[in-house]
């Protein structure tokens, strides 16, 4: 009965929902529309990040030598081809800013939570198709401000990517303090006001609008991850939008909440008493979980994959839940450790080495599960796969330095070095974008309904391999030996001579694995119209996602949406013909759903 | 309870009313920021420690706590089918949310009275704070009333009635949320010093 009330209500919909070139492309609702346009927006900021970081690992290597490149790009910021100082710190802060926010942000979340949530929860759309579409323009806009922000005349905001004050309160602190900082917060504002509204779609999709028979605990594991990350993001930042107002009332309306007596250019200003620590502490408790969230999406992509193409099971299914929730729990009560030299209590840091550590327990019983997933599956190694398997290893071995950078009495020795920037570079920057590449070839043919090329695949993941490890293991190296980051140059320092060399390999290794994107960029743009088309269900997977016609259509099924009868993950059960058994297919007489 | 379970209109009721719940707990979330970061400032030098909220405050609490009343007397008289006495009960809370928020500026000009600016050289952090916290929870308030003017054109159409009415029911929610939040920072700031 209700079976039928759906279906006409969604007959109905049809019938007087007719679509024109601006609402299917442009001003769409429907959820895999609005992921088509988060990937292709993240995929171009994620291009404008990597030659930002290609630009500056080149200084780098050959400090204050005259580039071509530079002269080109940098315009008025590379006088005869010679990076300035004051652009070599906005590209930092604004690689930084973008890759966060923009590409493992909103690009991945964006893109596969939207993608997912209704197509794997047997939805027809999301909660709000119309604040759904909201999100992603918002996030557009502020996409546009900060690019804007790129080209105000006294240069962009160059205070790094967490904003700390002065340099961020004071309009006259350098260049980029001025118009370059009112534009990043005005395009941050905005992106939270996106990612506000999204997360909250997300929530209430996977609590309400799941089919017949999808109980929490038949789930796929991309779905708790995405639902987690939701929460973690809608406890988050907000936080952060607190920190920002208050920044802005000191910039531009003369309080004193962070600024404390300071002098400019001899001149006094009337500030007092306040303090940048406070700043820290409420950016960080939302930087700190900002992590999770750019890695728990990944976690679930990698997951589903995993066991897709393991052809098994996932290993532990249970437990990767709690240590999805454990980790968010967590990931909540952490921020200090991102201050242990601030001149923060201690005893305080002492309290929050133990809740950092603690977080090795749930990523360890992750790393496990997913290796014991891998133990004598019937491995397809294909890109995706690849890709998985790459996002595990950059993950335990960015991991393991977090233990030595969790620790407040280890940490002293390496903060603020190259340590730090290979560590989160593998944890959660390398092995977020696998978690996205891996995701992009997986759902690739659900997306476009045609085959991303494989052998293209295979060079863009071995190259991009090698190179993320040519690229980060050396700084592991220079870090310890003390090398500062974010400076402009080390060759004013004799101390570091002998690291010269090691920087131009690393270097070398970012520009190779930089320019191996173009790759891939063929093969995603170019598949979009010459793919070898995709049938309906090409990595022969369980869930749900796949037995949705391969066209798009407005409702993702036509006719009745199916019901669930299993968990998310029947691959080679015994007693079956195939080896995956979908999730809407009834159990046999006699046969038992696996105790999970 | 399953919540698998239900016809699409159902679900989607049900999401937008969850949707509300979740917006209110990240606003919840931003509140708490300011008010941790004004116990955190607390051990400031230049902290005033005996300083007197303004008497209009408590008249404005006063205010919003009687205007949630007459929302929830709204709502019981547009349960009973009583149109009229619906629309009654809407314009007191509309106008009493009109109050609410001439008394709060009332009650910065009372602190400005007192010798303490908000912003500025002459400017104390401790009522910045005051000031900040009291101006964002206005900017809810306005929004709010917002909603409240949409409630009131959508039940002058006749559009909401005993079965059907999510729309007033979200406003509702919402207008609860924010009297409860100034009546959370009331406290927190008569209390915390």
């Amino acid at each position: 009965m209700s079976a039928h009330a759906d279906n006409h209500a969604h007959d109905d919909h049809g019938h007087h929902h007719k679509e024109t070139f601006v609402t299917k492309y442009i001003f769409s609702q429907d959820h895999k529309m609005i992921a088509k346009q988060y990937l292709i927006t993240g995929t171009i900021m994620g291009v404008i990040g990597v030659l930002m970081s290609m630009m500056f690992r080149m200084q780098i290597a050959w400090p204050e030598e005259p580039n071509v490149l530079f002269e080109a790009l940098l315009g008025k910021w590379a006088p005869d081809g010679v990076m300035d100082a004051d652009i070599y710190l906005a590209l930092v802060t604004i690689h930084g800013t973008i890759m966060v926010f923009f590409v493992l942000t909103a690009g991945l979340s964006g893109t596969f939570s939207n993608l997912l949530i209704p197509l794997q929860i047997g939805a027809r759309d999301m909660a709000s198709g119309f604040l759904n579409m909201v999100s992603y323009w918002l996030f557009f806009v502020s996409s546009v401000i900060m690019v804007i922000s790129l080209f105000v005349e006294a240069g962009p905001a160059a205070a790094g990517w967490t904003i700390y004050p002065p340099l961020s309160a004071l309009p006259m602190a350098q260049g980029g303090s001025g118009m370059g900082m009112t534009l990043w917060l005005v395009s941050m504002a905005i992106f939270i006001a996106s990612s506000l509204l999204g997360s909250l779609n997300y929530i209430v999709t996977v609590i309400n609008l799941r089919t017949k028979g999808m109980s929490m605990t038949r789930l796929p594991l991309t779905i708790w991850a995405f639902f987690v990350t939701a929460i973690i993001g809608v406890v988050s930042f907000p936080v952060l939008l607190s920190a920002a107002l208050l920044l802005i009332m000191d910039r531009s309306f003369g309080t004193s909440f962070f600024l404390s007596d300071i002098f400019i250019q001899g001149e006094v200003l009337h500030y007092q008493g306040g303090s940048p620590v406070l700043f820290e502490h409420l950016f960080w408790f939302l930087g700190h979980p900002e992590v999770y969230i750019v890695i728990l999406p990944a976690m679930g992509l990698v997951s589903e994959i995993m066991a897709s193409n393991s052809r098994k099971p996932i290993f532990g299914y249970r437990a990767m839940i709690a240590s999805i929730l454990a980790i968010a729990f967590l990931s909540t009560i952490v921020w200090g450790h991102h201050m242990f030299i601030s001149g923060m209590n201690p005893f305080l840091g002492s309290v929050f080495t133990f809740t950092t550590l603690l977080i090795a327990i749930p990523s360890a019983v992750k790393a496990f599960n997913w290796i014991t997933t891998l133990w004598k599956g019937n491995l397809q190694l294909n890109p995706a796969m690849l890709f998985s398997i790459g996002f595990v290893s950059t993950f335990i071995t960015g991991g393991l330095t977090g233990i030595i950078l969790g620790d407040s009495a280890l940490d002293i020795n390496v903060h603020d070095t190259y340590f730090v920037v290979a560590h989160f570079h593998l944890v959660m920057g390398i092995s977020a974008l696998y978690g996205m590449f891996a995701g992009i070839y997986h759902w690739y043919p659900r997306m476009f309904g045609r085959m991303l090329n494989k052998n293209l695949g295979y060079i863009h993941f071995w190259v991009t391999a090698v190179c993320a490890y040519g690229v980060f293991f050396p700084m592991h190296f220079i870090g310890m030996a003390g090398l500062p980051r974010r400076y402009y140059t080390n060759s004013n320092f004799p101390l570091f001579d002998d690291l010269a060399n090691v920087n131009v390999i690393i270097t070398i290794f970012a520009l190779v694995g930089g320019v191996v994107q173009i790759v891939y960029l063929y093969n995603f743009f170019g598949s979009i119209f010459y793919g070898k088309k995709s049938v309906q269900n090409p990595w022969k997977s369980t869930t749900l996602e796949w037995t949705a016609p391969v066209e798009h259509m407005h409702g993702n099924w036509p006719g009745e949406i199916p019901h669930v009868h299993r968990w998310a993950y029947d691959y080679s059960k015994p007693g079956h013909d195939v080896d995956f058994v979908p999730q809407n297919i009834p159990l046999k007489d006699g046969e038992e759903e696996l105790q999970h | 309870m399953d919540l698998t379970q239900g016809t699409q209109e159902e679900k989607n009721s049900r999401a937008k009313k969850m949707m509300l719940w979740f917006g209110i707990v990240s606003l919840i979330m931003s509140f708490a920021g300011w008010t941790s970061a004004f116990v955190v400032s607390s051990s400031r030098p230049d902290w005033l420690k005996d300083f007197q909220l303004p008497s209009a405050f408590i008249v404005s609490t006063v205010v919003i706590i009687i205007s949630s009343a007459t929302f929830i007397l709204a709502k019981r008289a547009l349960k009973s089918g009583n149109n009229k006495g619906t629309m009654l009960w809407l314009f007191a809370t509309l106008i009493l949310g009109f109050i609410f928020i001439f008394n709060q500026f009332s009650g910065f000009q009372q602190i400005i009275d007192l010798g303490y600016n908000f912003t500025g050289p002459t400017s104390n952090v401790t009522m910045s704070y005051i000031y900040l916290i009291a101006l964002v929870h206005i900017l809810h308030v306005v929004v709010g009333l917002i909603c409240l003017l949409v409630v009131i054109y959508n039940h002058f159409k006749q559009k909401y009635n005993a079965t059907n009415m999510l729309g007033f029911e979200l406003a509702a929610t919402f207008w609860h949320f924010i009297d409860i939040l100034w009546v959370y920072l009331f406290l927190f700031l008569y209390f915390v010093r």
